[in-house]
Formats: structure tokens, C-alpha cells, sequence
């Protein structure tokens, strides 16, 4: 009754073709059919932010977004992030930071972080927390993110370290 | 939860899209977006058979010309928060995106999908409303209609727009050089549903204002127009115009409560607001 669809994409650069059921979304195409397990699935209705990754360049949330509906784009995921300066640069203030506890929310956090950070120059902690607001984190407070996102964007600015 | 199953058909055009929806009616669902059926699905509080995905028909585009703005079903969320043309013609519509959800939300949420669902707590609807614009809708039977903002939002979740028919845009009349707009929203979070918010547009000449027209949403099952507000303000200052029209509220809001916030501390916020937005506008 449903019917599978084909569907040809690019993930993090290559070539995928599968046949998909069209209620699966595309975190869940990520994770079950490719094995890409990076992405997380929170809450499953578009509230937490665990499942932001990036089609044909911007951020989408992974649950709200059809297997179907990516056919002929480009998603990139946590797992291309080594392709990505401004995603490497994240991660590595994570880890300087201690921005993370748990990192379930870690993915989702740096593909919408990185998104701010292309808008280019410093942006303020408000407009960072902003930016933010739908990526929900329960172990850190934020504090942390806020600070190695800053010091991301400090860096590539050439400004002072906060 | 995951969604149940259903078909899933793409349509190439605006007209195949309405020739689907003719021959599927109730059964079927327009997916734009997604931002807000996806969710629906997942949580099963909707179940369509098949849904008519619309995200390839074209029918984006933003125009502003001949004193109109017309914004196109399909345009998103981020790209009238990124139009030079809607902050210039109807700067309402560009101090509202901010409001809206989350970015990775505004990058795939659409107007025409906000539009045609109607929530009472959006930003579009009540900017519609407060700006009187047309809802250009069609269908293979009928043809193309328009209907008026004051005509189009029905009740709860319920529009002008019939089983057969689709939204194919917006149509916002062009910001007049003594008008001022004004989108303001009282959230616990930023990107969370409006506790309340309103959309507010009026003339300010030699210190007064006109024309007021206040939607607000958030407070009912449509957004609603602050009709005795507008009464009240009418040829004031500004700062009349602003006490006047938040004390006249209490006529013309009747803000239902919820578990977190009850209607008095509703209707309290919107006077807040309503304040401000007068305020704003001799800003």
C-alpha cells in the first residue's frame, strides 16, 4: 500500500541510491540504512535539535524532513565534518571547552554553530544563544557551548579571547 | 513515535498539485515544508493516506511591485527574513521571522504551509490579518480565488481553504511612507509558541495615529483583531493612543488559559505588548 520510492542523494559527498519507505525520515534514513549513527534522534517532533544536520547547505531538522523529500540533495552529517574547517574548529573548542557531557546534543550543536559562524565576524553571546535556542542540551547549561562557539568565531575574526 | 504509513506522490506543478488533491480530498495532505505536518505525523495526531509533496512545484518567489507584495506558497521562513523587498514593502513580516521557531525550522517552514494551518499562536497568520491580505488560493474545479485575511482564518486550525484547494500565495498591500509596522511576541524562550504576540500596523502623522489595525495571536482560537483598541486610539498621541488602546483590550481579548499561564496574566501580556507597539511606532 505504501510503496518504497527510489532515491538518489549525496551524503557527506557520496553517491547513495535506496529504495525507502516514505514515512522514514531522514534520521532515521541516516542511521538505520547508511549506518550513520552520528545524528541523534531526541525528541521526534522538532523541539530538541538533536537531529540538525545540513541539506544542500543549511541546517534542517533531521526528524522533520523525509527520506523522500532529500532526493537529489546534499546532506552532511556529523561524520563529513573533517571536510568542513568551520565544523573541525568547533569541535576542537568543544573539547578545549568542555562543552559537552554527555554528547547526544553535540552533532545537532555544532551543524547549527557552524551555520552562525558562516554568517561571518563575532557574533554577540546573546546572538549565540539565540542561534542556539533549538538545540537543547541538559548537561552543560550552555555556558560552555557559548564560550567555545565565541572563541571559534574570536579566532577566525583575529580578535582577543574572550 | 514514527509516523504511520502512508502513499507518498510528487507533484511537478501547481496544477498537478490540484489535481491530486481533486482526486484524493480528504484523504491527502499537502507536504510543503513539513515543519508542522512531519511533527503531526510523528506524533500521530495525523494520518493522512497520502501526502502531496508540493516542495519541487516552483512557487517561491518573493515580488514586490505595483504597490502589492505578493509572497509565493513556497517561500520560506529564512528567505522573507533575508528579502531586502519584505523589509522595504511590509517590515512587519521581517521583524516577525525572528519570532518564528528555530533557524534549522526557518530554513524549511513556509509561508503558504503556515498560512493554510492556521495555528492561532503563528506570527503569519496574525500578520495577514493585521495587514488585510489576500490568501490566493486554488483548485482544479474552481479555478483561482482570493480571499481576505478577516475572510480566511475560520477557528481552530480550520481556514477558507476547502479539501481541493491549495495556497499559492500571500498578497500584502505595500507599506505607505506614514505607516509604521510593528511584530512583537512574549515567549519563555526564544523560538517557544507565543504566550502571546501581535502584529500591528497604523498611520503616525504629526504625532498621531490612525488606522490602527492590531492582530493578536496566541489568545484564541484565530488571531484576533483588536477592533476597540483600534476605536480607542484613534486620532491620539502616542502616548495616549498607547494607554488608550491597551486599556480598551479587555473589550476585545478574551484570552482562554492553560496550565502554565492563565487568561488574566494573557490578556495582561498583550496590554504589555500593545503598549510597546504603539510605542514603537514613533520610535
Amino acid at each position: 500500500m505504501s510503496g518504497a520510492v527510489e532515491i538518489a542523494l549525496t551524503v557527506n559527498g557520496e553517491a547513495v541510491r535506496r529504495a525507502v519507505d516514505p514515512r522514514l525520515h531522514l534520521v532515521d534514513f541516516l542511521r538505520s540504512e547508511l549506518g550513520l549513527t552520528g545524528s541523534h534522534l531526541g525528541c521526534e517532533h522538532g523541539v530538541c535539535g538533536a537531529c540538525t544536520v545540513r541539506l544542500d547547505g543549511e541546517t534542517v531538522r533531521g526528524c522533520l524532513v523525509l527520506a523522500v523529500q532529500a532526493d537529489g540533495a546534499a546532506v552532511e552529517t556529523i561524520e563529513g565534518l573533517a571536510a568542513d574547517p568551520a565544523w573541525d574548529d568547533l569541535r576542537a573548542a568543544f573539547v578545549a571547552r568542555n562543552a559537552l557531557q554527555c554528547g547526544y546534543c553535540t552533532p545537532g550543536m555544532l551543524a547549527s554553530a557552524a551555520e552562525l559562524l558562516a554568517a561571518g565576524g563575532v557574533p554577540t553571546r546573546d546572538a549565540i544563544r539565540d542561534h542556539l535556542s533549538g538545540n537543547y542540551c541538559r548537561c552543560t547549561g550552555y555556558h560552555a557551548i557559548v564560550d567555545a562557539v565565541e572563541s571559534v568565531a574570536r579566532a577566525r575574526a583575529g580578535a582577543p579571547a574572550a | 513515535m514514527k509516523a504511520a504509513a502512508f502513499r507518498y506522490a510528487r507533484a511537478t506543478s501547481a496544477a498537478h498539485a490540484q489535481a491530486l488533491l481533486a482526486e484524493h480530498g480528504e484523504d491527502a495532505r499537502l507536504l510543503a515544508g513539513g515543519q508542522s505536518l512531519l511533527a503531526a505525523l510523528n506524533l500521530r495526531l495525523s494520518e493522512p493516506a497520502i501526502l502531496i509533496d508540493i516542495g519541487r512545484i516552483g512557487h517561491a518567489a518573493i515580488e514586490a511591485r505595483d504597490g502589492r507584495l505578493r509572497l509565493s506558497a513556497l517561500a520560506t521562513h529564512a528567505a522573507i527574513g533575508r528579502s531586502a523587498a519584505v523589509a522595504e514593502a511590509a517590515p512587519m513580516l521581517a521583524q516577525a521571522v525572528p519570532h518564528i521557531a528555530h533557524p534549522a525550522i526557518r530554513n524549511r517552514g513556509t509561508i503558504g504551509g503556515s498560512l493554510a494551518l492556521g495555528d492561532p499562536a503563528a506570527e503569519w497568520p496574525a500578520c495577514a490579518l493585521a495587514l488585510n491580505a489576500e490568501i490566493v488560493l486554488a483548485s482544479a474545479a474552481r479555478g483561482e480565488r482570493r480571499v481576505s485575511a478577516e475572510d480566511f482564518f475560520l477557528g481552530l486550525y480550520s481556514t477558507a481553504c476547502a479539501a481541493d484547494e491549495m495556497v499559492l500565495a500571500a498578497e500584502f498591500p505595500a507599506t505607505a511612507p506614514n505607516e509604521r509596522q510593528v511584530c512583537l511576541e512574549l515567549a519563555r524562550r526564544r523560538g517557544d509558541y507565543a504566550l502571546v504576540g501581535v502584529a500591528a500596523s497604523a498611520k503616525l502623522e504629526g504625532g498621531r495615529i490612525s488606522g490602527l489595525r492590531a492582530a493578536f495571536f496566541g489568545v484564541g482560537a484565530t488571531p484576533v483583531l483588536a477592533r476597540e483598541a483600534s476605536r480607542a486610539a484613534e486620532g491620539a498621541t502616542v502616548a495616549e493612543a498607547a494607554r488608550a488602546a491597551a486599556d480598551a483590550l479587555g473589550r476585545d481579548l478574551d484570552p482562554p488559559g492553560d496550565p502554565t499561564t492563565d487568561g488574566a496574566t494573557r490578556l495582561r501580556l498583550a496590554r504589555v505588548l500593545m503598549r510597546r507597539a504603539v510605542e514603537a511606532m514613533a520610535a
